[in-house]
């Protein structure tokens, strides 16, 4: 049963074949099974899934009439809050946290009946490109264990590439959902910033954070995009539009007549700096062939600026990051330490000595780095230049957006890599994020969608669609997986 | 320093000029915070009006108060500023136990207000009224702090304590921040000026019904920058920021207090620092705060968690034609309709008497009555206490209940006096004060006849006189009742009853 895609076991609890328990069961089961092996999960409730799939059968088999996925288990990454789980986002400091309020996407998932098997790893505060930075070990990739599953959020793509859900939800900043889902074979999106609430997302950096689904298929994503999308009062950021038809467009799949753009600078070549796996050039081209022998119309454009947006990038997250993860003080919750030979320490050496032992080295990183980028008389050079860099990289996708209906590109530069081998060296891990960031610095949604294998590990296809438009992203993304076939995993390796 | 080392204040203004400036923390009457729900009532239990929000907890997102919003627009435009047609939050970021995410959020180069002033009117040296006009260079939205309390120490501050307590009620209650632009005036009115701002500030947040306005409790909060400079010069000194002074008086105080002590270090060609300063009520001096620079660096940025606000241009025009009659119009309306000599009405401004004289005569009472009181026993109880009329736990309505006992012939002046105490000692109204004391006017013909026959019997020669037709005498025999009934008698039927017997 755990292979089932959500849409399949939607239909099976449906049609009363199967019930939510013994699906979220099957779920469970799987976990106990491989998860000793990948990691995925930080938490696992099996009570409370089991209790909230029980209610589920409870109220179908009274007749009452359920949301599409109602009775599908599905994993949360560990920065949403939930209640009556522990909420850690991969850090010590928030080791053992019960947050007393749900994020409005967990919410919306327990009114729509989907049972929450648990929440999954991540790079610490979500930062990261491979999932190595969460402070209770690294997750696996289900196709190599030796490697990584991309990240931040490696623990939700894995789960989904191993089997354990059908469904995940993940958060995307600079591609924390689309990298992995690359790395793992899994379809990951990245809604319209402000299509899906924040409301209860521990926010890494505000202006970037964007929820969104985890799947193994593209209609999967697009249902599960449906339950979690929309206005939130409780979100400022949020937009306040009717959700774009997703699911409609991804059971279209149809690109004929579609104008699709190849962005010269995310394509790897040697005059932006190269650095792409020539597997991954290779398997990218024959998706352009592939597209172009379904009726779409491919022609290559130019987004000149998108090659200063990873610069762009690690000046505005990081000054959001510092600002953001300022409350984590050990005055309210969390971990409290106090300073070492120190008898009656006060609470600026709490503070001190809490934030020195409960960060990681990236997050320190992030917010040294932040704090200096924000410091009057460089606040211009810095977080100004950067965000007039976004506006460049807005226009670019508009002019883009004149001329064709989306772009694409591949998700990431490489397949996997083995753990531990860019873990000392931050600026190569950086690059790993390089297609994706555009999309977060300029707001408009990104989909990753597996294209097959290259060397026995998966390969991810990205495509951009305008803000508001992420319905196409939905088409071209269903029209790819009719064309290439979903990529999936006969056995962990 | 010690205290004979100052510079008494008028040679200290033969030599400089002082440069004031004032910032003005306006806490607003909004029935929820500023970015949740919580609601803002004062006087709580500890943590009580706390959520996600308001606690900063991972995850939770402000959302702006439209009422906040809305107030903001009315007091910049009350002020005679500008209303920006787009503006947005930044973060302040520091870090300190009683906030909870370590920022505050607040604007820093774009204000929903700026560009505005008020005249005030004070008393000059000559003894004529003079009007000062001081420029406000913006007024801004901002959420407040928490609280916290010290234990231990002697200090009641954070250095030396044993522990502190945190009370996150005050967190995200919305604020307005509003700075004048530098003020320079006749160095001689400079405290009265300062005192004269903060009191009209106070009266037009009454007036807008934007927010209790109440020093004593902190929802009007006024910071004073001093510096002084040697006079005719244009180059400013270094200033002083003497944070939270919480009455009229103390704004006086203060200005008048930190003149001097600016003075005596310059005199001394010392150098004074640049930092902030605490207040102290009971002797009317400050003591040194916390050091500050301008490399203070408090990392502003967009607020990237809240869109910009954009007010509606109707909308503020709409605002605007809401707004309460404007002060000094006000002030000149009133003292025609009360007969208020240009003294009386002086007096009753400077007490920061004149909506609480405002809503007595609006309860009934005669003018010049309410005067009286308020300015008369009330004024002197505030002062004995060293707080604003404003804080005395009494309203007009209050006020109004005892004049009316007082016109019924119920009680006289006398014994009003001790109705007050009642009242202000929380006994209840000045009815259950005047029960509960024992308090009546004895009119009765029976207590009181007795009480006239002996003060007759015991002064015999009085009682000759009276009989003779010197009816002016009988003023000693009313003494006599009076004392006898400890205050309590109608003296106007004692009279009566005197002279039925003598007459």
């Amino acid at each position: 049963m755990h292979q089932l895609s959500a849409a399949d076991l939607a239909q099976r609890l449906s049609s009363g074949e199967v019930t939510s328990v013994e699906a979220t069961q099957a779920s469970l089961d799987r976990i106990a099974a491989v998860d000793d092996r990948i990691n995925a999960f930080l938490h696992v409730d099996a009570e409370g899934a089991l209790a909230a799939a029980a209610d589920v059968d409870a109220r179908r088999a009274a007749g009452e009439s359920l949301a599409a996925l109602a009775g599908v288990p599905i994993a949360v990454k560990d920065v949403l809050t939930t209640i009556g789980q522990p909420t850690t986002c991969g850090s010590r400091m928030l080791e053992g946290w019960v947050p007393p309020y749900d994020s409005t996407v967990v919410a919306k998932l327990r009114a729509a009946g989907l049972p929450i098997v648990g929440k999954t790893n991540m790079d610490e505060f979500a930062m990261g490109s491979s999932t190595e930075h969460s402070a209770y070990g690294p997750t696996r990739n289900p196709w190599d264990t030796s490697r990584i599953p991309g990240g931040s959020g490696g623990g939700s793509a894995a789960a989904v590439a191993a089997q354990q859900v059908p469904l995940a939800i993940g958060t995307d900043t600079g591609g924390s959902i689309r990298q992995p889902g690359a790395m793992t074979g899994t379809v990951g999106v990245k809604p319209t910033y402000g299509g899906v609430s924040r409301y209860g997302l521990v926010a890494m950096a505000s202006s970037l954070d964007q929820a969104g689904p985890v799947t193994r298929t593209v209609l999967d994503a697009a249902l599960l995009h449906e339950v979690i999308a929309g206005h939130d009062p409780r979100d400022s950021t949020s937009i306040d539009a009717p959700v774009p038809a997703v699911v409609e467009a991804a059971r279209r799949g149809d690109v004929a007549g579609l104008r699709i753009g190849v962005v010269r600078e995310l394509h790897g070549s040697a005059e932006f700096g190269g650095g792409f796996q020539p597997g991954v050039r290779q398997r990218f081209d024959e998706v352009v062939e592939l597209l172009t022998g379904a009726g779409a119309d491919v022609v290559e454009v130019s987004c000149p600026s998108f090659v200063h947006g990873i610069a762009a990038y690690y000046l505005v997250m990081p000054s959001e990051v510092s600002s953001n993860l300022a409350k984590f003080d050990a005055m309210r919750y969390g971990l409290r330490v106090g300073p070492e030979g120190v008898p009656a320490p006060s609470a600026e050496q709490v503070m001190a000595a809490s934030r020195d032992a409960g960060f990681g080295d990236e997050v320190k990183r992030r917010i040294i780095l932040g704090t200096y980028a924000l410091s009057s008389g460089y606040y211009d050079a810095y977080y100004g230049s950067a965000q007039k860099v976004r506006t460049l990289i807005a226009r670019d996708f508009a002019a883009a957006f004149e001329d064709v209906d989306v772009l694409v590109s591949p998700t990431a530069p490489t397949t996997a890599w083995p753990l531990g081998e860019k873990l000392d060296d931050p600026l190569a891990m950086y690059l790993a994020d390089v297609a994706t960031i555009p999309a977060n610095l300029a707001g408009v949604p990104g989909i990753s969608v597996p294209a097959g294998l290259v060397d026995g590990l998966p390969v991810g296809i990205q495509f951009l669609a305008p803000a508001l438009a992420d319905d196409r992203l939905y088409n071209a993304g269903a029209a790819l997986e009719r064309l290439v076939g979903t990529t999936t995993l006969e056995e962990i390796a | 320093m010690s205290e004979r080392s100052l510079v008494p204040f008028d040679t200290a203004i033969e030599r400089y000029d002082p440069v004031l400036g004032l910032e003005v923390h306006v806490e607003l009457n909004t029935a929820t915070k500023m970015f949740c729900g919580c609601p803002t009532e004062f006087g709580a239990d500890p943590n009580t009006q706390v959520c996600p929000v308001c606690l900063g907890l991972p995850g939770a997102l402000p959302v702006v108060n439209a009422k906040a919003v809305e107030a903001a627009v009315r007091i910049g435009l009350a002020l005679n500023c500008s209303i920006a047609e787009r503006c947005r939050f930044a973060r302040k970021n520091y870090f300190y136990p009683d906030m909870p995410k370590n920022f505050q959020t607040s604007q820093y180069d774009e204000p929903i207000a700026f560009d505005g002033f008020v005249d005030v009117e004070v008393e000059g040296t000559d003894g004529q009224p003079v009007t000062v006009r001081i420029e406000i260079e913006r007024a801004h939205m901002e959420e407040d702090t928490g609280k916290s309390l010290h234990v231990g120490g002697s200090t009641g501050r954070i250095q030396g304590a044993d522990h502190s307590l945190l009370d996150y009620n005050r967190a995200g209650i919305p604020l307005i921040e509003i700075v004048t632009k530098t003020i320079e005036v006749e160095p001689a009115l400079a405290p009265l000026v300062a005192r004269a701002y903060v009191a009209q500030l106070r009266e037009l947040m009454v007036a807008l019904d934007v927010s209790d306005a109440r020093m004593d409790q902190g929802s009007l909060r006024a910071d004073v920058n001093l510096s002084l400079k040697p006079t005719g010069s244009t180059t400013l000194g270094t200033r002083s920021e003497t944070k939270n002074v919480n009455s009229f008086r103390s704004v006086e105080r203060a200005v008048r207090y930190e003149v001097t002590r600016h003075a005596a270090l310059l005199d001394a060609g010392e150098r004074v620092v640049q930092e902030t300063r605490h207040f102290h009520e009971s002797d009317g001096t400050t003591s040194a705060g916390r050091e500050k620079s301008d490399a203070d660096d408090y990392r502003y940025f967009p607020e990237p968690d809240l869109a910009p606000v954009a007010p509606d241009p109707a909308w503020v025009e709409e605002l605007r034609g809401t707004l309460p009659e404007a002060p000094e119009l006000r002030r000149r309306r009133l003292q025609g309709e009360w007969g208020f000599s240009d003294l009386e009405m002086r007096d009753t401004l400077g007490a920061g008497a004149l909506d609480l004289v405002a809503a007595t005569i609006d309860a009934g009472v005669a003018p010049q009555s309410a005067r009286k009181w308020w300015l008369g026993e009330l004024a002197r109880r505030a002062n004995d206490t060293g707080t604003d009329l404003a804080a005395l736990p009494i309203t007009p309505a209050q006020v109004a209940n005892v004049q009316a006992l007082i016109d019924a012939g119920r009680i006289n002046d006398k014994l009003a006096r001790q109705v007050f105490d009642g009242v202000l000692a929380g006994e209840g109204t000045a009815e259950e004060v005047v029960a509960a004391r024992g308090l009546e006017v004895v009119s009765d013909d029976g207590a009181l006849g007795d009480a006239v026959d002996r003060a007759i019997e015991a002064n015999p020669d009085v009682a000759q006189k009276i009989r003779d037709g010197k009816l002016q005498a009988a003023g000693a025999l009313i003494g006599a009742v009076m004392k006898e009934m400890r205050g309590q008698a109608d003296a106007g039927r004692v009279r009566e009853l005197i002279l039925e017997r003598l007459g």
